[in-house]
């Protein structure tokens, strides 16, 4: 029998039980969360500079601060997410009550991956609650620290038959997803991401998947150097580029790499100081393999900056390598760590034009001061998200969706999108049975008569005045 | 079946120049397709004739009418649903611009199904095309005739690139499913919506399964019966049968059943006359394999009403069974004709249990005067949608998402939602290269100090005052000049 089979099971009686329907079972949820951030800061911190050394201010806003925001937000707005939606009526329904009822999905399961292994688990949760799922949920086994915080502190705080914590690798992964859920909701590798959506087929599970790509970012001519430098770097080190949405790689004309080059070792400088690997606020790889596989990547183009490493600490230096060709190793997978390669491209238009050669990213970033430019890459390009002049930020806004797109992904989240995602949302229409003479027109014995009355009844009002032909 | 690779080729090249994109195309195919529809009526309601006996009458109301419909909302709507959306913004984004853009998603594969065979292709086509993608168009091969048409007439009046028709079964369908797509939209039952969805999982392709189920019609004692009968009459026989919303079964107390039957009788000869076979409102079972299908769902049931079949017109009358066994084969399967069992039950509570034991149905119906039991009962149950003292009527208006949840499917379509469904809302931050100091807060080297500020900035505070953002914003300023000070670290 599955291994988890009994703790699924359990769920879905808690479910069918209606524990999480009512409003105050979801508030007393999100307010145990909020106190959850609160009260275990301190572990939290060391959790994370345990699995990647994380420095607390990232660590702070990026597991703590960005997450109690969801929450709040949240609790903020639970009771208008919760409201039936009522909808425009035609002539035939102008008596009836139409409206949208939200409604959770029943037992959702989510799996998170080991970058940012608390905000990563903590923020879809967030919507799944307020939705009113019950949830089980898998932290990575990579992020060991944070796993376990997960897997011992967190149901502590939760409602136990409604919030269940899983641990495992990739084999029990796989034993879980033979289980049937209402909704799952992934984040990591397109190719892990497959399997997720093949076994979701054999039980016609809905999910979302929030996967990864190689994010471009083209950097114009005539950019601010400087400002471009500095946030092109903040976007590629933080978490020592174990980002989803991080700047994967720059295209530029040559004119534009020789004077970004220098640029971007001042901001390195200024961020790490001159030996970076004695700065306390650059994370490490998160395990030997990651490593060894960033490290690998190190030989494409020429290192211009950076490139030391040591293996013991699985550092690695914020490194840009120049002049790096398409085919080389650093252009064939996501990097995800502190290494920014430089391709040499001669206009934005052949920027675009690689762009769209390749899978659709996550992220499409661009640098220039000439908003036209701006325009041209975001309507010929498509990725999930888009970022002019800055690296990251869009994340951080509950107000837009993210997600991605193609092999980045489907579906998305974030404030109330979170909770639509996990959210069914079921069409009623509450009809009356008098005023049933009004109905003769539907039924048979039909008639040319009967034809031109229903035409006219259900006819949708051509609102625009006039029409451009 | 290499040449439907090679049109799946042609329409993302297509796609990729970039036509279908601009407002004014899509407006422009859409009106194309409203002629067509216009144009070609007579032709579309002959080939639903061929197909499945349809008459004019329900051809025009269920294809027709539904499918101008739709076009004249998209076409009234285009330019509000496509333009960008912009958002809320926090403390550091109040100088940008921040909002959603809306994207086609590429090229969409839309497989239709045989009952409303026209209708179910048109309806996601159009909002495929309004959201700016290339169509690859797989129509059901069992209603042959209005394949066919559309295989016709399509290219005739939208780009024959963008919007290629395929024809062709199950073999066909499989390898189509082998090529990339960046959405499939399916109509049709839950087995093959298994196989589509694993098709596409190997593309990481988003999809919309519109699928079946056993939709239940719970008929309270306190109801106005004579009209609640003629409405289940009405939505259960229609098409005969063969309609994804029809009501599947009845769930009622013993004590109405008879009256029940007497009820749907009296209506099927205001509906028919006398002799049902006769009556040119009446449809037909679409193939023999589905007649057979029907006819042995019918073996050890108690027929209170109807039963009469005719292979070779494949026809089956309306038929009602009574005091049906929830473990009998026709409880088993989506009915999908004109058979209508009844199953009682010994109470409201009883029905709500009967329902939630099975599968997620796409529609749920009840019949009743008591309000509160009908939120009540809504609440208990799942399902796609609902209609309360009607049946089908949630399908009609163009604001409320159709789809299915759970065995009956996912996603939803109609009106704004078909946008929506094939459309990709991406997210867009656009700043300025200026007022790099506001940004001092979050880089390296970090302190103890800078966390702080950080908090202070960031933190959504639980409350819902505007005042605070703007207290917030002069503070920032403050700060911007303060941090200039390279004390600061």
């Amino acid at each position: 029998m599955n291994p988890y089979a009994g703790v699924v099971s359990s769920l879905r009686t808690a479910w069918l039980a209606g524990k999480t329907r009512g409003a105050e079972h979801r508030v007393s949820q999100l307010e145990a969360l909020g106190r959850f951030l609160e009260e275990q800061r301190g572990p939290i911190l060391e959790a994370m500079a345990l699995d990647m050394r994380k420095p607390p201010l990232e660590a702070e806003l990026s597991e703590i601060l960005l997450v109690r925001n969801e929450v709040t937000h949240a609790l903020n707005s639970l009771s208008s997410w919760m409201k039936d939606e009522f909808v425009e009526k035609n002539l035939v329904t102008q008596l009836d009550e139409a409206f949208i009822r939200k409604e959770p999905y029943g037992v959702v399961l989510i799996i998170g991956p080991w970058n940012y292994p608390l905000h990563l688990i903590l923020v879809p949760l967030v919507g799944a609650i307020a939705a009113g799922n019950c949830v089980l949920v898998k932290p990575s086994e990579i992020s060991r620290g944070t796993e376990k915080l997960v897997a011992e502190t967190l149901p502590g705080y939760l409602d136990k038959d409604c919030f269940a914590v899983v641990t495992g690798g990739p084999v029990e992964t796989t034993q879980l997803l033979e289980n049937k859920f209402d909704f799952i909701f992934f984040t990591g590798s397109p190719q892990v991401g497959r399997g997720v959506m093949a076994a979701a087929a054999q039980h016609l599970t809905p999910l979302a998947l929030e996967l990864g790509g190689k994010n471009p970012c083209y950097v114009a001519e005539d950019s601010e150097l400087e400002s471009a430098a500095t946030r092109l770097v903040w976007g590629r080190c933080f978490n020592a580029g174990q980002t989803c949405v991080a700047p994967d790689y720059v295209l530029c004309s040559p004119a534009t790499q020789e004077k970004l080059l220098p640029a971007l070792g001042r901001a390195i400088a200024r961020f790490f100081g001159p030996e970076p690997r004695e700065s306390p606020d650059l994370a490490r790889m998160v395990s030997d393999r990651h490593f060894r596989r960033v490290r690998a990547l190190l030989g494409s183009g020429r290192v211009a900056l950076g490139g030391q490493t040591d293996e013991a600490e699985r550092y690695i230096a914020p490194t840009v390598l120049a002049d790096v060709q398409p085919s080389q190793p650093a252009m064939q997978e996501e990097i995800f760590g502190p290494v920014l390669p430089i391709i040499t491209v001669p206009s934005v238009d052949d920027a675009i034009a690689f762009i769209n050669s390749r899978e659709r990213p996550l992220a499409v970033y661009v640098f220039a001061s000439d908003s036209k430019v701006v325009q041209r890459v975001l309507e010929r390009t498509s990725s999930g998200g888009f970022g002019a002049n800055d690296t990251l930020m869009q994340m951080t806004l509950l107000s837009l969706p993210f997600g991605g797109i193609g092999s980045s992904g489907l579906g998305s989240y974030h404030g109330r999108f979170s909770f639509d995602t996990f959210s069914h949302r079921r069409a009623c229409l509450l009809r009356r049975t008098g005023l049933e003479a009004l109905n003769s027109v539907r039924y048979p014995p039909y008639s040319e008569r009967k034809m031109g009355l229903l035409a006219s009844a259900s006819q949708v009002k051509r609102k625009g005045g006039c029409s451009l032909q | 079946m290499a040449e439907a690779k090679l049109r799946v080729e042609r329409a993302r090249a297509a796609f990729r120049a970039g036509r279908a994109r601009s407002p004014g195309f899509r407006l422009q195919q859409l009106r194309a397709l409203e002629r067509m529809v216009e144009e070609k009526q007579r032709e579309i309601a002959a080939a639903l004739k061929a197909d499945l006996n349809k008459n004019e009458y329900n051809a025009f109301s269920y294809e027709i009418l539904g499918t101008l419909g739709e076009i004249a909302l998209m076409v009234d709507q285009l330019h509000t649903w496509a333009a960008p959306k912009p958002v809320a913004k926090n403390i550091l984004t109040l100088t940008d611009d921040v909002y959603i853009h809306y994207e086609p998603l590429g090229v969409v594969l839309v497989i239709g199904s045989w009952n409303y065979p026209f209708a179910l292709v048109m309806q996601p086509l159009i909002g495929a095309i309004a959201a700016g993608n290339a169509v690859v168009i797989k129509p059901s091969e069992i209603s042959a005739n209005t394949a066919k048409l559309m295989a016709e007439l399509i290219p005739q009046y939208i780009d024959k690139d963008l919007y290629p028709v395929i024809t062709g079964g199950v073999t066909e369908t499989t390898e189509l499913l082998k090529e990339r797509f960046d959405h499939i939209f399916y109509t049709g039952n839950s087995q093959v919506g298994k196989i589509v969805m694993e098709a596409a999982a190997r593309h990481l392709t988003p999809v919309t399964l519109e699928l079946g189920g056993k939709s239940p019609c719970y008929i309270d004692k306190d109801c106005n019966l004579e009209v609640a009968c003629r409405r289940i009459a009405w939505g259960k026989y229609m098409n005969c049968g063969q309609t994804c919303i029809a009501p599947d079964y009845i769930l009622c107390e013993q004590s109405i059943q008879n009256k029940v039957v007497e009820n749907i009788k009296k209506t099927l000869k205001e509906f028919h006359g006398e002799d049902i076979k006769q009556s040119p409102d009446y449809e037909r079972i679409v193939n023999k394999h589905h007649f057979k299908r029907l006819l042995s769902l019918l073996e050890g049931q108690k027929i209170a009403y109807g039963g009469e079949t005719d292979e070779a017109t494949c026809f089956i009358a309306p038929t009602i069974l009574t005091d049906v066994s929830p473990d009998s084969r026709i409880m088993q399967e989506e009915i999908f004709g004109p058979l209508l069992p009844i199953v009682t039950i010994k109470s409201a509570a009883e029905a709500i249990q009967f329902i939630n034991q099975r599968e997620k149905p796409l529609a749920f119906y009840l019949f009743s005067n008591d309000k509160k039991l009908i939120k009540r009962m809504i609440s208990e149950t799942s399902s796609g949608g609902v209609t309360a003292n009607d049946v089908l009527m949630h399908f009609t208006l163009p604001d409320l998402p159709f789809g299915g949840v759970g065995y009956s499917g996912m996603g939803a379509y109609h009106g704004r939602h078909s946008f929506e469904t094939f459309s990709h809302r991406r997210s867009c931050l656009i700043k300025s290269l200026k007022m790099e100091n506001m940004n001092k807060i979050r880089y390296p080297p970090n302190s103890k100090k800078k966390v702080a500020w950080a908090k202070f900035f960031l933190l959504t505070r639980f409350n819902k005052g505007r005042v605070g953002l703007v207290a917030l914003a002069l503070l920032g300023v403050l700060l911007a000049v303060v941090i200039k000070r390279p004390s600061f670290h």
